[in-house]
Protein backbone atom coordinates (compact mmCIF):
# COMPACT_ATOMS: atom_id res chain seq x y z
CA UNK A 1 0.00 0.00 0.00
CA UNK A 2 1.27 3.47 -0.83
CA UNK A 3 1.55 5.71 2.20
CA UNK A 4 0.35 9.19 1.16
CA UNK A 5 2.40 11.10 3.74
CA UNK A 6 5.62 9.31 2.80
CA UNK A 7 5.04 10.01 -0.88
CA UNK A 8 4.35 13.70 -0.27
CA UNK A 9 7.47 14.06 1.84
CA UNK A 10 9.59 12.31 -0.79
CA UNK A 11 8.24 14.54 -3.55
CA UNK A 12 8.98 17.68 -1.53
CA UNK A 13 12.50 16.50 -0.68
CA UNK A 14 13.24 15.67 -4.29
CA UNK A 15 12.03 19.04 -5.56
CA UNK A 16 12.77 21.40 -2.69
CA UNK A 17 16.10 22.98 -2.14
CA UNK A 18 17.11 22.06 1.40
CA UNK A 19 13.62 22.16 2.92
CA UNK A 20 13.77 21.68 6.66
CA UNK A 21 11.47 19.16 8.41
CA UNK A 22 9.77 22.17 10.00
CA UNK A 23 8.87 23.69 6.63
CA UNK A 24 7.80 20.33 5.22
CA UNK A 25 5.50 19.92 8.22
CA UNK A 26 4.01 23.36 7.59
CA UNK A 27 3.44 22.58 3.93
CA UNK A 28 1.75 19.27 4.57
CA UNK A 29 -0.21 20.36 7.64
CA UNK A 30 1.58 17.86 9.89
CA UNK A 31 3.58 17.94 13.12
CA UNK A 32 7.32 18.50 12.79
CA UNK A 33 8.06 15.47 14.99
CA UNK A 34 6.03 13.22 12.70
CA UNK A 35 7.87 14.47 9.61
CA UNK A 36 11.24 13.91 11.30
CA UNK A 37 10.21 10.39 12.20
CA UNK A 38 9.09 9.55 8.67
CA UNK A 39 12.29 10.96 7.15
CA UNK A 40 14.36 8.90 9.57
CA UNK A 41 12.45 5.76 8.56
CA UNK A 42 12.87 6.53 4.88
CA UNK A 43 16.63 6.85 5.39
CA UNK A 44 16.79 3.62 7.38
CA UNK A 45 14.87 1.79 4.68
CA UNK A 46 17.31 3.18 2.09
CA UNK A 47 14.48 4.88 0.22
CA UNK A 48 16.17 8.22 0.70
CA UNK A 49 19.73 7.46 -0.40
CA UNK A 50 21.52 10.77 -0.54
CA UNK A 51 20.98 14.51 -1.01
CA UNK A 52 22.50 15.79 -4.20
CA UNK A 53 23.26 19.28 -5.50
CA UNK A 54 22.99 19.92 -9.22
CA UNK A 55 25.98 21.99 -10.31
CA UNK A 56 26.87 23.54 -13.63
CA UNK A 57 30.55 22.54 -13.39
CA UNK A 58 31.40 24.13 -16.69
CA UNK A 59 30.18 27.50 -15.43
CA UNK A 60 32.09 26.95 -12.19
CA UNK A 61 35.24 26.61 -14.31
CA UNK A 62 35.99 22.94 -13.96
CA UNK A 63 36.58 21.18 -17.27
CA UNK A 64 35.56 17.54 -17.21
CA UNK A 65 34.28 15.22 -19.89
CA UNK A 66 31.48 12.75 -19.65
CA UNK A 67 30.81 9.80 -21.88
CA UNK A 68 27.88 7.45 -22.29
CA UNK A 69 29.13 3.98 -23.20
CA UNK A 70 26.92 1.34 -24.74
CA UNK A 71 28.16 -2.02 -23.48
CA UNK A 72 27.16 -5.38 -24.92
CA UNK A 73 27.48 -8.24 -22.46
CA UNK A 74 26.91 -11.97 -22.64
CA UNK A 75 24.62 -12.77 -19.74
CA UNK A 76 25.52 -15.53 -17.30
CA UNK A 77 23.38 -18.35 -16.01
CA UNK A 78 21.44 -17.51 -12.81
CA UNK A 79 22.81 -13.99 -12.37
CA UNK A 80 22.05 -12.48 -15.81
CA UNK A 81 23.78 -9.14 -16.17
CA UNK A 82 24.12 -8.35 -12.47
CA UNK A 83 27.65 -9.65 -11.89
CA UNK A 84 29.10 -7.87 -14.89
CA UNK A 85 27.23 -4.72 -13.93
CA UNK A 86 28.66 -4.82 -10.43
CA UNK A 87 32.17 -5.26 -11.80
CA UNK A 88 31.60 -2.09 -13.82
CA UNK A 89 29.84 0.11 -11.28
CA UNK A 90 32.50 -0.41 -8.61
CA UNK A 91 34.96 1.76 -10.56
CA UNK A 92 34.88 5.30 -9.12
CA UNK A 93 35.13 6.69 -12.68
CA UNK A 94 31.67 5.26 -13.36
CA UNK A 95 28.86 7.66 -12.39
CA UNK A 96 25.89 5.50 -13.27
CA UNK A 97 24.98 2.17 -14.83
CA UNK A 98 21.63 1.11 -16.29
CA UNK A 99 20.42 -2.15 -17.78
CA UNK A 100 18.80 -1.31 -21.10
CA UNK A 101 16.42 -2.88 -23.57
CA UNK A 102 17.40 -2.81 -27.24
CA UNK A 103 20.60 -3.29 -29.20
CA UNK A 104 23.00 -3.18 -26.25
CA UNK A 105 22.74 -4.19 -22.62
CA UNK A 106 24.36 -1.76 -20.20
CA UNK A 107 24.47 2.01 -20.44
CA UNK A 108 27.47 3.28 -18.50
CA UNK A 109 28.19 6.93 -17.72
CA UNK A 110 31.87 7.64 -17.17
CA UNK A 111 33.47 10.89 -16.07
CA UNK A 112 37.10 11.82 -16.68
CA UNK A 113 39.44 14.79 -16.80
CA UNK A 114 39.69 14.65 -20.59
CA UNK A 115 38.83 12.46 -23.56
CA UNK A 116 42.06 10.51 -23.37
CA UNK A 117 41.38 9.73 -19.74
CA UNK A 118 37.96 8.27 -20.58
CA UNK A 119 39.21 6.43 -23.65
CA UNK A 120 41.96 4.78 -21.62
CA UNK A 121 39.51 3.75 -18.95
CA UNK A 122 37.28 2.11 -21.55
CA UNK A 123 40.13 0.36 -23.32
CA UNK A 124 42.00 -0.85 -20.25
CA UNK A 125 39.34 -1.39 -17.62
CA UNK A 126 35.89 -1.69 -19.15
CA UNK A 127 36.49 -3.59 -22.39
CA UNK A 128 38.69 -6.15 -20.68
CA UNK A 129 36.09 -7.32 -18.18
CA UNK A 130 35.08 -10.93 -18.79
CA UNK A 131 31.81 -11.31 -20.71
CA UNK A 132 31.96 -7.76 -22.06
CA UNK A 133 31.56 -8.24 -25.80
CA UNK A 134 31.86 -4.72 -27.13
CA UNK A 135 31.77 -1.04 -26.18
CA UNK A 136 30.68 2.08 -28.07
CA UNK A 137 31.70 5.39 -26.53
CA UNK A 138 29.67 8.60 -27.01
CA UNK A 139 31.06 11.81 -25.54
CA UNK A 140 28.57 14.32 -24.20
CA UNK A 141 29.17 17.71 -25.79
CA UNK A 142 26.72 19.99 -24.04
CA UNK A 143 24.30 19.76 -21.16
CA UNK A 144 20.88 21.33 -21.70
CA UNK A 145 18.84 19.86 -18.87
CA UNK A 146 19.57 17.61 -15.93
CA UNK A 147 17.13 16.25 -13.35
CA UNK A 148 14.45 18.68 -14.52
CA UNK A 149 16.70 21.74 -14.32
CA UNK A 150 17.49 23.80 -17.41
CA UNK A 151 21.17 24.66 -17.85
CA UNK A 152 20.19 27.79 -19.81
CA UNK A 153 18.77 31.07 -18.53
CA UNK A 154 15.14 29.99 -18.80
CA UNK A 155 14.51 29.45 -15.09
CA UNK A 156 14.47 33.20 -14.39
CA UNK A 157 11.48 35.13 -13.07
CA UNK A 158 10.58 37.82 -15.57
CA UNK A 159 7.35 39.01 -13.94
CA UNK A 160 6.77 42.61 -12.85
CA UNK A 161 7.64 43.01 -9.16
CA UNK A 162 4.18 44.17 -8.14
CA UNK A 163 0.94 43.68 -10.06
CA UNK A 164 -2.79 43.67 -9.27
CA UNK B 1 -11.46 70.00 -29.05
CA UNK B 2 -11.08 73.58 -27.90
CA UNK B 3 -7.79 75.32 -28.61
CA UNK B 4 -6.58 78.51 -26.94
CA UNK B 5 -4.95 81.37 -28.85
CA UNK B 6 -1.54 79.61 -28.87
CA UNK B 7 -3.04 76.55 -30.44
CA UNK B 8 -2.52 74.50 -27.26
CA UNK B 9 -5.29 72.33 -25.81
CA UNK B 10 -6.99 73.92 -22.87
CA UNK B 11 -5.73 71.85 -19.93
CA UNK B 12 -9.09 71.27 -18.32
CA UNK B 13 -10.72 70.08 -21.52
CA UNK B 14 -8.18 67.36 -22.20
CA UNK B 15 -9.53 64.45 -20.20
CA UNK B 16 -13.15 63.73 -19.40
CA UNK B 17 -14.08 64.41 -15.80
CA UNK B 18 -15.44 60.90 -15.45
CA UNK B 19 -11.96 59.51 -16.10
CA UNK B 20 -10.12 62.32 -14.30
CA UNK B 21 -11.99 61.65 -11.08
CA UNK B 22 -10.97 58.00 -10.84
CA UNK B 23 -7.76 57.79 -8.81
CA UNK B 24 -4.82 55.81 -10.22
CA UNK B 25 -4.36 52.29 -8.82
CA UNK B 26 -2.80 52.19 -5.34
CA UNK B 27 -0.56 49.41 -6.54
CA UNK B 28 1.30 51.70 -8.88
CA UNK B 29 3.26 53.47 -6.15
CA UNK B 30 4.55 50.18 -4.75
CA UNK B 31 5.46 49.00 -8.16
CA UNK B 32 7.56 52.13 -8.69
CA UNK B 33 9.20 51.83 -5.28
CA UNK B 34 9.97 48.12 -5.60
CA UNK B 35 11.22 48.43 -9.17
CA UNK B 36 13.95 50.84 -8.10
CA UNK B 37 15.36 48.45 -5.52
CA UNK B 38 17.66 45.46 -5.92
CA UNK B 39 17.32 42.14 -4.09
CA UNK B 40 13.60 42.48 -3.47
CA UNK B 41 11.65 39.32 -2.76
CA UNK B 42 8.20 39.95 -4.09
CA UNK B 43 5.02 38.63 -2.56
CA UNK B 44 3.28 41.42 -4.45
CA UNK B 45 2.66 39.67 -7.73
CA UNK B 46 -0.84 38.95 -8.96
CA UNK B 47 0.10 36.25 -11.42
CA UNK B 48 1.44 32.68 -11.32
CA UNK B 49 5.20 32.19 -11.01
CA UNK B 50 4.90 29.23 -13.35
CA UNK B 51 5.54 29.69 -17.04
CA UNK B 52 2.72 28.49 -19.33
CA UNK B 53 3.06 24.68 -19.67
CA UNK B 54 5.18 23.76 -22.68
CA UNK B 55 2.49 21.84 -24.59
CA UNK B 56 0.35 25.00 -24.60
CA UNK B 57 3.21 27.21 -25.75
CA UNK B 58 4.11 24.64 -28.39
CA UNK B 59 0.54 24.61 -29.73
CA UNK B 60 0.83 28.36 -30.31
CA UNK B 61 4.21 28.02 -32.02
CA UNK B 62 2.75 25.31 -34.25
CA UNK B 63 -0.25 27.45 -35.15
CA UNK B 64 2.09 30.30 -36.12
CA UNK B 65 4.06 27.92 -38.34
CA UNK B 66 0.79 26.89 -39.95
CA UNK B 67 0.09 30.52 -40.75
CA UNK B 68 -2.72 31.23 -38.27
CA UNK B 69 -2.18 34.97 -38.08
CA UNK B 70 -5.62 36.27 -39.04
CA UNK B 71 -8.80 37.55 -37.35
CA UNK B 72 -11.15 35.06 -35.79
CA UNK B 73 -14.95 35.39 -35.56
CA UNK B 74 -15.90 38.18 -33.10
CA UNK B 75 -17.00 35.77 -30.42
CA UNK B 76 -13.88 33.61 -30.75
CA UNK B 77 -12.73 30.49 -32.61
CA UNK B 78 -15.62 28.01 -32.85
CA UNK B 79 -13.44 25.17 -31.54
CA UNK B 80 -12.45 27.25 -28.52
CA UNK B 81 -16.08 28.15 -27.71
CA UNK B 82 -16.89 24.46 -28.08
CA UNK B 83 -14.17 23.54 -25.57
CA UNK B 84 -15.30 26.26 -23.18
CA UNK B 85 -18.90 24.99 -23.32
CA UNK B 86 -17.64 21.46 -22.62
CA UNK B 87 -15.59 22.77 -19.71
CA UNK B 88 -18.64 24.47 -18.16
CA UNK B 89 -20.68 21.33 -18.59
CA UNK B 90 -18.08 18.93 -17.17
CA UNK B 91 -16.85 21.14 -14.39
CA UNK B 92 -19.96 22.99 -13.18
CA UNK B 93 -22.82 21.05 -14.75
CA UNK B 94 -23.74 24.17 -16.74
CA UNK B 95 -24.94 23.93 -20.32
CA UNK B 96 -24.20 26.86 -22.60
CA UNK B 97 -24.68 27.00 -26.34
CA UNK B 98 -21.20 27.66 -27.79
CA UNK B 99 -22.80 29.49 -30.71
CA UNK B 100 -24.60 32.22 -28.82
CA UNK B 101 -23.95 31.99 -25.08
CA UNK B 102 -20.14 32.06 -24.95
CA UNK B 103 -17.84 34.98 -25.78
CA UNK B 104 -14.02 34.86 -25.91
CA UNK B 105 -12.43 38.09 -24.71
CA UNK B 106 -9.07 39.75 -24.14
CA UNK B 107 -8.71 38.44 -20.59
CA UNK B 108 -11.53 38.17 -18.06
CA UNK B 109 -10.95 41.89 -17.39
CA UNK B 110 -12.33 42.79 -20.81
CA UNK B 111 -15.32 40.53 -20.24
CA UNK B 112 -16.15 42.33 -16.99
CA UNK B 113 -15.81 45.72 -18.65
CA UNK B 114 -18.09 44.54 -21.47
CA UNK B 115 -20.70 43.19 -19.09
CA UNK B 116 -20.79 46.48 -17.17
CA UNK B 117 -21.02 48.54 -20.34
CA UNK B 118 -23.69 46.26 -21.77
CA UNK B 119 -25.87 46.32 -18.66
CA UNK B 120 -25.43 49.64 -16.87
CA UNK B 121 -27.76 52.60 -17.55
CA UNK B 122 -26.55 56.00 -16.32
CA UNK B 123 -26.95 56.08 -12.56
CA UNK B 124 -27.54 52.36 -12.11
CA UNK B 125 -26.04 51.06 -8.91
CA UNK B 126 -23.59 48.17 -8.88
CA UNK B 127 -23.03 46.39 -5.58
CA UNK B 128 -19.34 45.61 -5.10
CA UNK B 129 -18.09 43.67 -2.07
CA UNK B 130 -14.71 44.94 -0.89
CA UNK B 131 -11.79 44.29 -0.56
CA UNK B 132 -11.82 43.36 -4.23
CA UNK B 133 -9.87 43.42 -7.46
CA UNK B 134 -8.81 46.94 -8.41
CA UNK B 135 -10.78 47.32 -11.63
CA UNK B 136 -14.40 46.80 -10.57
CA UNK B 137 -15.11 50.28 -9.29
CA UNK B 138 -13.32 52.20 -12.07
CA UNK B 139 -14.97 50.07 -14.78
CA UNK B 140 -18.38 50.68 -13.20
CA UNK B 141 -17.73 54.43 -13.27
CA UNK B 142 -16.42 54.33 -16.85
CA UNK B 143 -19.65 52.54 -17.79
CA UNK B 144 -21.67 55.38 -16.25
CA UNK B 145 -22.79 53.42 -13.20
CA UNK B 146 -22.52 54.14 -9.51
CA UNK B 147 -20.45 51.69 -7.48
CA UNK B 148 -21.91 50.87 -4.07
CA UNK B 149 -19.44 49.30 -1.67
CA UNK B 150 -20.33 46.32 0.49
CA UNK B 151 -17.54 46.37 3.08
CA UNK B 152 -16.41 43.08 4.56
CA UNK B 153 -14.11 42.36 7.47
CA UNK B 154 -11.94 39.57 8.81
CA UNK B 155 -14.70 38.76 11.33
CA UNK B 156 -17.04 37.76 8.51
CA UNK B 157 -14.23 35.95 6.68
CA UNK B 158 -14.27 38.77 4.10
CA UNK B 159 -17.59 37.47 2.80
CA UNK B 160 -20.89 39.25 2.33
CA UNK B 161 -24.13 38.01 3.84
CA UNK B 162 -27.67 38.55 2.47
CA UNK B 163 -28.28 41.41 4.94
CA UNK B 164 -25.25 43.29 3.56
CA UNK B 165 -27.01 43.36 0.20
CA UNK B 166 -30.44 44.16 1.61
CA UNK B 167 -29.25 47.26 3.50
CA UNK B 168 -27.78 48.74 0.30
CA UNK B 169 -30.72 48.03 -2.00
CA UNK B 170 -32.29 51.10 -3.65
CA UNK B 171 -34.62 51.36 -6.65
CA UNK B 172 -31.48 51.91 -8.75
CA UNK B 173 -29.68 48.73 -7.69
CA UNK B 174 -29.17 46.57 -10.73
CA UNK B 175 -26.08 44.41 -10.45
CA UNK B 176 -24.15 42.42 -7.86
CA UNK B 177 -20.49 42.12 -8.91
CA UNK B 178 -19.27 39.08 -7.05
CA UNK B 179 -15.78 37.60 -7.18
CA UNK B 180 -14.76 34.34 -5.56
CA UNK B 181 -12.24 32.98 -4.73
CA UNK B 182 -11.32 36.58 -4.02
CA UNK B 183 -8.27 38.60 -4.94
CA UNK B 184 -6.92 39.87 -2.43
CA UNK B 185 -8.42 37.88 0.47
CA UNK B 186 -8.54 34.31 -0.89
CA UNK B 187 -12.06 34.00 0.55
CA UNK B 188 -14.65 31.89 -1.23
CA UNK B 189 -18.25 30.87 -0.61
CA UNK B 190 -19.69 27.46 0.25
CA UNK B 191 -22.73 26.17 -1.63
CA UNK B 192 -24.98 27.05 1.32
CA UNK B 193 -23.63 30.62 1.51
CA UNK B 194 -24.12 31.05 -2.22
CA UNK B 195 -27.70 29.78 -1.98
CA UNK B 196 -28.49 32.44 0.62
CA UNK B 197 -27.06 35.15 -1.63
CA UNK B 198 -29.00 33.76 -4.59
CA UNK B 199 -32.20 34.10 -2.59
CA UNK B 200 -31.67 37.85 -2.17
CA UNK B 201 -30.58 38.24 -5.78
CA UNK B 202 -33.84 36.71 -6.92
CA UNK B 203 -35.96 38.63 -4.44
CA UNK B 204 -34.60 42.00 -5.57
CA UNK B 205 -34.35 40.99 -9.21
CA UNK B 206 -30.60 41.67 -9.51
CA UNK B 207 -28.20 40.62 -12.22
CA UNK B 208 -24.94 39.00 -11.17
CA UNK B 209 -21.56 39.54 -12.74
CA UNK B 210 -19.65 36.62 -11.29
CA UNK B 211 -15.87 36.80 -11.67
CA UNK B 212 -14.68 33.24 -11.17
CA UNK B 213 -11.19 33.60 -12.60
CA UNK B 214 -9.69 31.71 -9.63
CA UNK B 215 -12.29 28.91 -9.70
CA UNK B 216 -9.71 26.21 -10.37
CA UNK B 217 -7.44 27.34 -7.56
CA UNK B 218 -9.14 26.04 -4.41
CA UNK B 219 -7.48 24.08 -1.64
CA UNK B 220 -7.85 21.46 1.04
CA UNK B 221 -10.89 19.92 -0.62
CA UNK B 222 -12.88 23.15 -0.95
CA UNK B 223 -15.26 22.86 -3.90
CA UNK B 224 -16.07 25.80 -6.16
CA UNK B 225 -19.67 26.22 -7.31
CA UNK B 226 -20.39 28.58 -10.16
CA UNK B 227 -23.02 31.20 -9.31
CA UNK B 228 -24.83 30.36 -12.54
CA UNK B 229 -25.22 26.75 -11.42
CA UNK B 230 -27.43 27.74 -8.46
CA UNK B 231 -31.19 27.25 -8.85
CA UNK B 232 -32.77 29.99 -11.02
CA UNK B 233 -29.46 31.88 -11.34
CA UNK B 234 -28.30 30.87 -14.82
CA UNK B 235 -30.49 33.40 -16.63
CA UNK B 236 -29.44 36.33 -14.44
CA UNK B 237 -25.72 35.53 -14.11
CA UNK B 238 -22.85 36.26 -16.45
CA UNK B 239 -19.95 34.01 -15.50
CA UNK B 240 -16.45 35.32 -16.17
CA UNK B 241 -13.41 33.15 -16.31
CA UNK B 242 -10.17 32.82 -18.23
CA UNK B 243 -6.89 31.06 -18.73
CA UNK B 244 -4.57 33.42 -16.85
CA UNK B 245 -4.59 31.90 -13.40
CA UNK B 246 -5.48 28.23 -13.89
CA UNK B 247 -3.10 27.65 -16.78
CA UNK B 248 -0.49 30.30 -15.95
CA UNK B 249 -1.37 32.24 -19.11
CA UNK B 250 -1.61 35.86 -17.91
CA UNK B 251 0.28 37.42 -20.80
CA UNK B 252 -1.82 35.67 -23.43
CA UNK B 253 -4.86 37.75 -22.48
CA UNK B 254 -7.56 35.19 -23.13
CA UNK B 255 -10.71 35.16 -21.04
CA UNK B 256 -14.34 34.34 -21.60
CA UNK B 257 -17.87 35.07 -20.49
CA UNK B 258 -20.96 32.88 -20.59
CA UNK B 259 -24.56 33.76 -19.97
CA UNK B 260 -27.97 34.59 -21.33
CA UNK B 261 -28.00 34.93 -25.12
CA UNK B 262 -29.28 38.52 -25.14
CA UNK B 263 -26.65 39.75 -22.73
CA UNK B 264 -23.81 37.87 -24.45
CA UNK B 265 -24.96 39.28 -27.77
CA UNK B 266 -24.96 42.83 -26.34
CA UNK B 267 -21.46 42.29 -24.97
CA UNK B 268 -20.38 40.86 -28.33
CA UNK B 269 -21.64 44.02 -30.02
CA UNK B 270 -19.31 46.22 -27.95
CA UNK B 271 -16.46 43.73 -28.34
CA UNK B 272 -17.04 43.64 -32.10
CA UNK B 273 -16.69 47.39 -32.50
CA UNK B 274 -13.93 48.04 -29.97
CA UNK B 275 -11.73 44.93 -30.04
CA UNK B 276 -12.86 42.88 -33.05
CA UNK B 277 -11.56 39.62 -31.59
CA UNK B 278 -9.07 38.20 -29.11
CA UNK B 279 -5.67 37.40 -30.68
CA UNK B 280 -5.74 34.12 -32.58
CA UNK B 281 -2.38 32.96 -31.14
CA UNK B 282 -3.78 33.05 -27.63
CA UNK B 283 -6.99 31.37 -28.71
CA UNK B 284 -5.09 28.51 -30.35
CA UNK B 285 -3.08 28.06 -27.16
CA UNK B 286 -6.28 28.16 -25.09
CA UNK B 287 -7.77 25.30 -27.10
CA UNK B 288 -4.73 23.19 -26.24
CA UNK B 289 -5.00 24.24 -22.59
CA UNK B 290 -8.57 22.95 -22.29
CA UNK B 291 -7.89 19.80 -24.30
CA UNK B 292 -4.59 18.71 -22.75
CA UNK B 293 -3.62 21.16 -20.02
CA UNK B 294 -5.49 19.73 -17.04
CA UNK B 295 -2.69 17.50 -15.67
CA UNK B 296 -0.26 20.44 -15.63
CA UNK B 297 -2.93 22.61 -13.99
CA UNK B 298 -3.54 20.03 -11.26
CA UNK B 299 0.18 19.90 -10.54
CA UNK B 300 0.30 23.69 -10.15
CA UNK B 301 -2.73 23.67 -7.85
CA UNK B 302 -1.10 20.99 -5.66
CA UNK B 303 1.99 23.16 -5.43
CA UNK B 304 0.00 26.30 -4.47
CA UNK B 305 -1.77 24.30 -1.79
CA UNK B 306 1.50 23.41 -0.07
CA UNK B 307 2.77 26.97 -0.29
CA UNK B 308 -0.49 28.28 1.11
CA UNK B 309 -0.12 26.07 4.18
CA UNK B 310 3.51 27.18 4.53
CA UNK B 311 2.75 30.89 4.39
CA UNK B 312 -0.39 30.76 6.55
CA UNK B 313 1.35 28.89 9.36
CA UNK B 314 4.47 31.04 8.93
CA UNK B 315 2.46 34.25 9.33
CA UNK B 316 0.53 32.87 12.29
CA UNK B 317 3.80 31.72 13.89
CA UNK B 318 5.03 35.30 13.93
CA UNK B 319 1.83 36.50 15.56
CA UNK B 320 -0.04 37.86 12.53
CA UNK B 321 -3.61 36.64 12.47
CA UNK B 322 -4.78 35.54 9.09
CA UNK B 323 -7.73 33.68 7.66
CA UNK B 324 -6.94 30.38 5.97
CA UNK B 325 -7.89 31.15 2.37
CA UNK B 326 -10.12 28.79 0.42
CA UNK B 327 -8.68 29.73 -2.94
CA UNK B 328 -6.71 32.03 -5.29
CA UNK B 329 -3.04 32.52 -4.34
CA UNK B 330 -3.21 35.28 -1.77
CA UNK B 331 -3.28 35.56 2.00
CA UNK B 332 -4.51 38.72 3.65
CA UNK B 333 -2.99 38.85 7.15
CA UNK B 334 -3.85 41.54 9.68
CA UNK B 335 -0.99 43.83 10.62
CA UNK B 336 -3.06 45.87 13.09
CA UNK B 337 -0.91 44.60 15.99
CA UNK B 338 1.98 46.70 14.69
CA UNK B 339 0.01 49.92 15.12
CA UNK B 340 0.92 50.90 11.56
CA UNK B 341 -1.38 51.51 8.64
CA UNK B 342 -1.27 49.10 5.70
CA UNK B 343 0.65 51.63 3.63
CA UNK B 344 3.16 52.35 6.38
CA UNK B 345 3.74 48.68 7.08
CA UNK B 346 4.13 47.74 3.41
CA UNK B 347 6.52 50.61 2.82
CA UNK B 348 8.61 49.81 5.89
CA UNK B 349 8.76 46.13 4.93
CA UNK B 350 9.94 47.08 1.47
CA UNK B 351 12.51 49.68 2.51
CA UNK B 352 13.95 47.86 5.51
CA UNK B 353 13.65 44.20 4.59
CA UNK B 354 13.15 44.31 0.83
CA UNK B 355 9.97 42.30 0.81
CA UNK B 356 7.21 43.59 -1.45
CA UNK B 357 3.58 43.11 -0.40
CA UNK B 358 0.55 45.18 -1.39
CA UNK B 359 -1.25 47.33 1.20
CA UNK B 360 -4.82 46.15 1.77
CA UNK B 361 -6.16 49.63 1.06
CA UNK B 362 -5.29 49.18 -2.64
CA UNK B 363 -8.34 46.88 -2.73
CA UNK B 364 -10.78 49.12 -0.88
CA UNK B 365 -10.89 51.16 2.30
CA UNK B 366 -11.94 48.19 4.40
CA UNK B 367 -8.64 46.52 3.49
CA UNK B 368 -6.99 48.87 6.02
CA UNK B 369 -5.02 46.97 8.63
CA UNK B 370 -4.19 44.16 6.19
CA UNK B 371 -1.63 43.44 3.50
CA UNK B 372 -1.90 41.12 0.53
CA UNK B 373 0.83 38.49 0.29
CA UNK B 374 0.91 36.42 -2.88
CA UNK B 375 2.23 32.89 -2.63
CA UNK B 376 2.76 32.68 -6.36
CA UNK B 377 6.43 32.64 -5.40
CA UNK B 378 8.94 29.84 -4.97
CA UNK B 379 9.05 27.97 -1.66
CA UNK B 380 12.56 29.28 -1.06
CA UNK B 381 11.44 32.86 -1.57
CA UNK B 382 8.42 32.41 0.69
CA UNK B 383 10.61 31.05 3.48
CA UNK B 384 13.12 33.89 3.11
CA UNK B 385 10.33 36.50 2.95
CA UNK B 386 8.79 35.07 6.13
CA UNK B 387 12.19 35.29 7.88
CA UNK B 388 12.54 38.93 6.86
CA UNK B 389 9.01 39.79 7.96
CA UNK B 390 9.65 38.17 11.32
CA UNK B 391 12.81 40.25 11.69
CA UNK B 392 10.89 43.47 11.02
CA UNK B 393 8.14 42.50 13.45
CA UNK B 394 10.81 41.75 16.04
CA UNK B 395 12.12 45.29 15.74
CA UNK B 396 8.62 46.78 15.81
CA UNK B 397 7.48 44.76 18.76
CA UNK B 398 10.03 42.71 20.74
CA UNK B 399 7.19 40.75 22.30
CA UNK B 400 6.30 39.20 18.97
CA UNK B 401 9.62 37.41 18.76
CA UNK B 402 9.04 35.64 22.04
CA UNK B 403 5.72 34.19 20.87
Amino acid sequence: MIDQARMEILELLEKGKSLSPKHIAMMLGKEEAEVRKIIKELKEEKIILKHKTIIDWEKAGRETVEAVIDVRVSPQRDVGFDVVASKIYRFPEVKSVYLMSGTYDLSVVVEGKNMKDVALFVAEKLATIENVLSTTTHFRLKKYKEDGIFFTGENEDNRMVVSP
Amino acid sequence: MTLNSNGIFKEKRRVSSRVEEVPPSGIRRFFDLASEMKGVISLGVGEPDFVTPWNIREACVHSLEQGYTMYTPNSGLPELREEIAKYFSKRFNLDYDPNCEVLVTVGASEAIDLALRALVEPGDEVLIPEPCFVSYKPCTIFAGGTPVTLSTTAQSGFKIKPEDIITKITPKTKILLLSYPCNPTGASYSYQELLELAGVVEKYDLLVISDEIYSELTYDGFKHYSFASLPNMKERTIVHNGFSKAFAMTGWRIGFAAGNENIISAMTKIHQYSIMCAPIMGQKAAVEALRNGLPAMNEMVAEYEKRKRLIVSGLRDMGLSCIDPQGAFYVFPSIKETGLTSEEFAEMLLREEKVAVVPGTAFGECGEGHVRCSYAASTGNIIEALNRMRRLLGRLNPKVMSL
